[in-house]
């Protein structure tokens, strides 16, 4: 277990260590895309705001963030452009703010995706993060409220955390600014593929669906080889996903990486 | 094999799959990954001693959102954000008209005589389209930098979604969606404001409901018009010591009366043009945070009172113009506000108000918070009284209650002009920033319409109404 006393420098703005530039809204040509995914009301646009020098508005209330809000930073002389994409509790039913976080990560092909969660309502979280996990294989979990959660004497042993998942975990408490450089080179580092990901996949599927599904997903790869998510296109085919099925009609899984 | 086949082969494959597991896939997949993220979370997260302040957030929870005190409290927070508001923005109201309307307003005066201005440039410039931004930035500011950021503190400590999980079920059997209660709230403040809120609506049929009806959440444009005239019209028909309880009461009563209509018309456009199911949603109620006061009041500024007051001011410069030139273009002898008054006395009449009020609404379509203003000129123009004003044309405000009250008798005032005004401030069209708001969010000319001139219709029938039992009495 970390120690989570935050560090006075960490949060200092005087930090001369501090490589971060916030940009504001200049986003055009920048080297990194990153997207900002998450259960509502877990402090995504604070985050945001840390990160890009935006004021994007924040609120107690889920589904303040209407459609996505996009801005820039710079961190080790690369810039990159930050998406804050609407809370959503699922990546599968239809509402339309689901379908913009969906599409975004599955056809926005993000170089991270930073998934934050409430460190205080972890389990209820996990459900959107394990979905998020089939989809991309470049994530940074972002523990965020974690000064919330210790009011309420929860703390999260984040190293299982980060072993379980397969990505890294940063404990964060956005609105004091307390994790943000971390995080910051935790996402640099694994745009730059220093940092490898092993994503968690589902496990625990009744045994002859998972069959079936192995077969789609065989199918799948032999049509898109080297396609990170074709299980998770063969669970979305099963379901009987009509955008799913129109965007394979269309020829849009071409893996362009 | 080329591409195309293999796509439709692997299509065909999944439907035939999909035939073969059937219905519960979607459920058993569901399960698998709460399986999963309980398993991981057990193995995370450690939890030491009682959950206490979680306790205290239930608790909390269950008495704001108690069937027995949910709807009372509401009201208190209601009546405590109006009153702050209310008392709130008077010395910074009458610092700002000191400052632009006696001070501003006079220097540009003698500098355009200095300057050697013909009268009508000056009297266009400085009587029409200063005066009125002058007085929208006076009226306006000082209650909007007060609600916003009080709105915003609630938002920030988690009130909200507690209202909206009260008024969800009155707002199902409307037929509408519960999030309204979220956007009519902001309604409260600015309906323009109210109307982009809308967007945390999915359902495009609920959504419109929402827009179509926040208007008839009292914005605060129309507050001023219903604490005057509430406290020179009724507060006077009772005993001094509770003329300040029953002025308020009349004006909480009005608002009151626009939540209740609120409903009535959502009920009405699901049952009409808006036909179709409610859809659910899930509404998490967020834990209560300390809000951070000074971030709040900082982005409540930037983000909404001045975007708010610039929009207003683009608008109701303008009208101000216009104001002043219908009142000193003649036609044949008289001017053409005058001209109008006298078309419009008589249907004006007829539903207890009269020309004048008709004409100032029409002029002030841009911006409700100068209404008053123009009834008052228009009053002075065409009532047979002298000594208040300064010209034909020329915005003000009197300086004192009894004043108001004097000049608006003498220009054919009842009770029952002040309660129909009242009716008619809540029950009218929206203002113009807020029908162009519509149209952006809609892309309607049609639901636009309906937004804007149905409620002016709905007015014209309360106020005949209301008229017509007056007249009984």
């Amino acid at each position: 277990m970390q120690n989570n006393t935050p560090s006075a420098c960490d949060s200092c703005a005087h930090n001369p260590n501090t490589s971060l530039k916030r940009l504001g809204v200049e986003v055009e040509n920048t080297d990194y895309v990153i997207a900002l995914a998450g259960n509502p009301n877990t402090g995504k646009s604070t985050v945001f705001n840390s990160l890009t020098g935006l004021k994007q508005h924040t609120g107690n209330w889920p589904g303040k963030t209407v459609g996505r809000a996009e801005g820039g930073f710079m961190f080790n002389d690369n810039s990159y452009k930050i998406i804050d994409l609407p809370g959503t509790y699922s990546l599968m039913s239809t509402s339309e703010d689901e379908e913009i976080a969906r599409n975004f990560i599955l056809f926005g092909k993000p170089d991270v995706t930073i998934i934050v969660v409430d460190a205080g309502r972890l389990e209820r979280n996990l459900n959107l993060v394990l979905q998020i996990l089939e989809i991309t294989d470049k994530a940074v979990l972002c523990l965020n409220l974690i000064d919330e959660a210790k009011r309420h004497n929860i703390s999260v042993d984040e190293r299982t955390l980060s072993k379980d998942l397969g990505i890294p975990v940063v404990a964060t408490s956005a609105i004091r600014n307390v994790g943000i450089q971390e995080l910051l080179k935790t996402v640099d580092d694994v745009a730059k593929g220093k940092i490898k990901c092993t994503p968690h996949r589902i496990k625990n599927v009744p045994k002859e669906i998972d069959k079936k599904v192995s077969k789609i997903q065989a199918s799948i790869e032999s049509l898109y080889p080297g396609l990170p998510n074709a299980r998770w296109i063969a669970f979305r085919l099963l379901d009987g996903d009509e955008d799913i099925i129109k965007a394979i009609e269309e020829g849009e899984f071409i893996n362009d990486k | 094999m080329d591409k195309d086949s293999a796509i439709k082969s692997l299509l065909e494959e999944a439907a035939e799959t999909r035939w073969e597991i059937g219905q519960e896939f979607h459920d058993k997949l569901s399960e698998s990954i709460y399986q999963n993220a309980a398993h991981i979370a057990d193995r995370t997260v450690i939890k030491e001693g009682q959950k206490e302040n979680f306790n205290i957030d239930r608790t909390i929870d269950s008495i704001v959102t108690s069937p027995i005190w949910g709807f009372p409290i509401m009201f208190c927070v209601l009546a405590v954000v109006l009153w702050l508001t209310i008392i709130g923005s008077n010395y910074p109201s009458q610092f700002l008209a000191f400052l632009l309307l006696d001070n501003a307003y006079e220097w540009l005066r003698a500098f355009a005589i200095d300057l050697g201005t013909p009268w009508w440039l000056s009297g266009f410039l400085i009587d029409g389209v200063f005066l009125s931004l002058a007085w929208v930035i006076s009226v306006m500011l000082p209650p909007m930098a007060i609600f916003f950021p009080l709105f915003t503190i609630l938002e920030d400590l988690g009130y909200l979604p507690r209202i909206a999980f009260n008024l969800d079920a009155l707002f199902r059997k409307s037929g509408a969606h519960g999030k309204q209660a979220l956007t009519m709230s902001m309604g409260f403040g600015c309906n323009a404001a109210g109307v982009i809120a809308t967007r945390i609506i999915d359902s495009p049929r609920e959504r419109l409901i929402a827009i179509i009806t926040n208007n008839f959440s009292l914005c605060n444009g129309r507050w001023p018009t219903q604490i005057l005239l509430g406290t020179i019209f009724i507060g006077q028909m009772v005993p001094d010591s509770y003329q300040s309880l029953v002025s308020t009461a009349s004006v909480i009563g009005v608002a009151l009366l626009g939540i209740g209509l609120t409903f009535a018309s959502s009920w009405a456009l699901s049952k009409t043009f808006l036909k179709g199911e409610v859809s659910s949603f899930t509404l998490e109620l967020p834990p209560y945070r300390k809000p951070r006061i000074l971030q709040t009041i900082y982005t409540s500024l930037i983000d909404r009172t001045l975007i708010v007051l610039w929009r207003a001011c683009v608008f109701a410069a303008p009208a101000g113009a216009v104001i002043w030139l219908v009142c000193n273009i003649t036609i044949g002898d008289t001017s053409i506000a005058n001209h109008l008054i006298y078309l419009m006395d008589n249907f004006g009449l007829l539903i207890g108000l009269n020309g004048v009020i008709l004409l100032a609404y029409v002029l002030a379509i841009p911006a409700n918070e100068i209404v008053i203003p123009t009834i008052l000129m228009l009053t002075v123009m065409t009532a047979p009284i002298t000594g208040y004003g300064s010209g034909d044309g020329v915005m003000f405000e009197l300086d004192s209650l009894g004043n108001t009250h004097e000049v608006l008798v003498a220009g054919g005032w009842t009770l029952l002009t002040a309660i129909n005004v009242m009716l008619f401030s809540l029950i009218h069209n929206p203002c113009s920033t807020t029908i162009y708001t519509i149209y952006k969010e809609t892309n309607s000319v049609r639901w636009t319409t309906l937004a804007s001139i149905g409620p002016v219709i709905l007015g014209f029938i309360v106020c005949f109404v209301v008229a017509q039992i007056y007249y009984m009495l």
